[in-house]
């Protein structure tokens, strides 16, 4: 416990695979947090929670304390509340949640348990995606465990505070990560999102008051309230607290998850961290954080992976899973992989994205296969704007454009070579293994 | 599919699994939220949710069997139709294509015969698309059943299905 922690949500993961039982948890600090929690006022759990500078990890980056403070609450509000883990995880080459939830089950519960009492909330639910199997396992047996120490159900720890928690897997759609289609899917209804306001935080699951939050960033408030918000801003490197589960994919020597301060920088990442890219590949841009964030470019790859520096290069945090597009996969490939990938998940409630998302599907492949038109830029272009916030349901289609949007304007030469030449130049290692 | 087989999957649900989700049901507390868990039981025991077991099932739950259809067909995971005795779903999202998913796909195709979507003749597979896995670190990747493959190469998928009868 003294030493200082500098990687929270990683501490306790063991190695050899297995993650820690309840027994384990509790010799390792585990259920401290919910110890001191429940001394405290949800009131000034809150307030901690703000201090600390703690902000959405599921891709949005919103202010957690701020969210939990919309909460209805005292004697006129509805007495029924509910906290929701969104455990989704289908944005494309994003895998941190599943780390956190196969490998620190109880690290989850605890989470769940404080933010509940936060929140003062009696039913919450973890939201898990189907394949997710053995994640689904783990957090059941937590739960199990924990009820039986005395940590879930009626009257926890003797503090009054009962909570109930159940484990959802999904039948699985990417739309069920936004987080008002999951509370339509956890209603047992088909999961379209909804339309705001009513914000979730008036009137969500069943109509209740809901909070739904992304698993990494609920893992952090264990130990914001053992050790503190001053601690917790001490561990960035910007103005935001914490730290931040960033990973890598692609052809990079050594993909995988690092638990870093938030705000470290992606050349770090990629160079540092996942040792630069293979014998023969070279990385021309990247996918930071998931499928629905813009490229950065080589020439920016000093950035911070910080909420506020990742916009001054027309991007996004996003989940902070970062992709390497190397020099041997052609970027109109990569566009049409992404937006057929979207396309096909769009739910279809609303005109533009239903439409407009295998019209750019459509395009691409054409283009890819050597059948792209003069005007097909254009065309493409013309979606990149229009689809945005404001004409579409929910963020689907936004996040669709942003990848697509940054793809025309710097890779706007490949793209017009395809149309040129009536071929893709990467034709020949396109569809091989390496 | 044998007739003993389809006559057991065309056949009313058995009392057993009728109860099994009654209690889902009250689990739930509003009985409409155990459609999926539900559906996926119903599936658990019979590989695919047919037209007659999405009836009963809705009326357990109280909803007319077009509001579970709509919520059934929604979902990637919920089968409507036959599926082989082990499904294969093959990651498609971008990090496994830059990884190499493609040639995994063509070499299934060239061992199994079959296109994502199609079930060999054998009744031995069933290939299915799938997003995004969560397991790009170990790109390409894959599962068969309920297990999770990554590292995708060619001798090692060859390897992988033989583990599959
Ligand atoms: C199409 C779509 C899919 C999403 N998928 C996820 C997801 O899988 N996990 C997640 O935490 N957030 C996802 N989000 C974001 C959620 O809507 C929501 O912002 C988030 O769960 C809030 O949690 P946070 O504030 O803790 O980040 C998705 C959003 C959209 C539009
Ligand atoms: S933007 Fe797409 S996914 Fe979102 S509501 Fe509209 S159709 Fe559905
Ligand atoms: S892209 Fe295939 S597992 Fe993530």
């Amino acid at each position: 416990m003294e030493k200082q922690l500098t990687a929270p949500l990683t501490a306790m993961i063991q190695p050899g695979g297995m993650p820690l039982d309840v027994t384990g948890y509790e010799h390792a600090g585990g259920y401290q947090g919910l110890r001191k929690a429940l001394t405290m006022t949800p009131e000034a759990i809150i307030a901690e929670v703000k201090r600390s500078k703690l902000r959405g990890r599921g891709g949005g980056g919103f202010p957690t304390g701020r969210k939990w403070e919309a909460v209805p609450t005292g004697p006129g509000a509805p007495r029924q509340r509910y906290l929701v883990v969104n455990a989704d995880e289908m944005e494309p080459c994003s895998f941190k949640d599943r780390l956190l939830l196969e490998r620190t089950p109880h690290q989850m519960i605890e989470a769940v348990i404080i933010s509940a009492f936060a929140i003062q909330a009696d039913t919450a639910y973890i939201f898990v995606r189907a394949e997710y199997v053995l994640a689904i396992q783990r957090l059941t047996r937590a739960a199990a465990e924990a009820q039986s120490r005395g940590y879930l159900g009626a009257d926890i720890l003797g503090s009054g505070f009962t909570l109930t928690i159940h484990v959802h897997a999904s039948g699985g759609r990417y739309i069920c990560g936004e987080s008002s289609a999951l509370l339509t899917a956890l209603e047992g209804r088909r999961p379209l999102p909804r339309s705001r306001p009513p914000r979730s935080a008036m009137s969500g699951l069943w109509g209740k008051p809901s909070v739904v939050n992304n698993v990494e960033t609920l893992c952090n408030v264990p130990h914001i309230i053992t050790r503190g918000a001053d601690w917790f801003l001490g561990l960035s490197r910007c103005a935001d607290g914490g730290t931040k589960l960033y990973g890598m994919s692609g052809r990079v020597k050594r993909p995988g998850l690092w638990e870093l301060p938030l705000g470290t920088a992606l050349i770090e990442i990629l160079e540092e961290h996942a040792g630069g890219m293979q014998p023969g590949y070279e990385c021309r841009a990247v996918l930071p954080g998931g499928g629905s964030t813009a490229f950065v470019m080589r020439d920016d790859f000093d950035v911070a992976m910080d909420f506020t520096s990742m916009r001054k290069v027309g991007s996004s945090v996003g989940t902070g899973n970062i992709l390497a597009l190397d020099d041997r996969r052609c970027p109109v490939g990569m566009l049409h992989n992404l937006e057929h990938f979207f396309a096909q998940e769009s739910c279809g409630w609303c005109t533009p994205c239903r439409d407009g998302l295998p019209w750019v599907e459509r395009i691409l492949a054409a283009i890819e296969a050597g059948e792209g038109e003069a005007g097909d830029l254009d065309t493409l272009a013309h979606h990149v704007s229009f689809l945005h916030s404001d004409s579409t349901f929910c963020d689907l289609a936004p996040g669709a454009m942003a990848p697509l949007g940054s793809a025309l304007k710097h890779f706007r030469a490949e793209f017009e070579q395809h149309i040129r030449e009536k071929r893709c130049p990467w034709h020949d290692t396109a569809e091989g293994w390496a | 599919m044998s007739t003993a087989e389809q006559d057991r999957k065309e056949a009313p649900l058995e009392a057993g699994l009728r109860q099994e989700i009654a209690a889902l049901a009250q689990h739930a507390g509003h009985k409409r939220a155990a459609g999926t868990d539900a559906l996926k039981l119903v599936q658990k025991h019979f590989g695919y949710v047919s037209d007659r077991h999405l009836s009963e099932v809705a009326a357990l739950l109280e909803m007319t069997p077009a509001e579970l259809d709509s919520v059934a067909t929604f979902y990637n995971l919920i089968f409507r139709r036959p599926v082989g005795r082990h499904v294969i779903l093959l990651c498609d999202s971008v990090a496994c294509w830059v990884m190499g998913a493609t040639a995994a796909r063509a070499q299934l195709h060239e061992r199994l015969g079959i296109h994502p979507g199609e079930t060999t003749a054998d009744g031995r597979f069933t290939l299915l698309p799938i997003v995004c896995l969560g397991h790009c670190d170990h790109a390409p990747a894959m599962m068969i059943d309920e297990n999770q493959y990554g590292d995708l190469d060619p001798a090692g998928l060859d390897a992988i299905l033989e583990g599959y009868k």
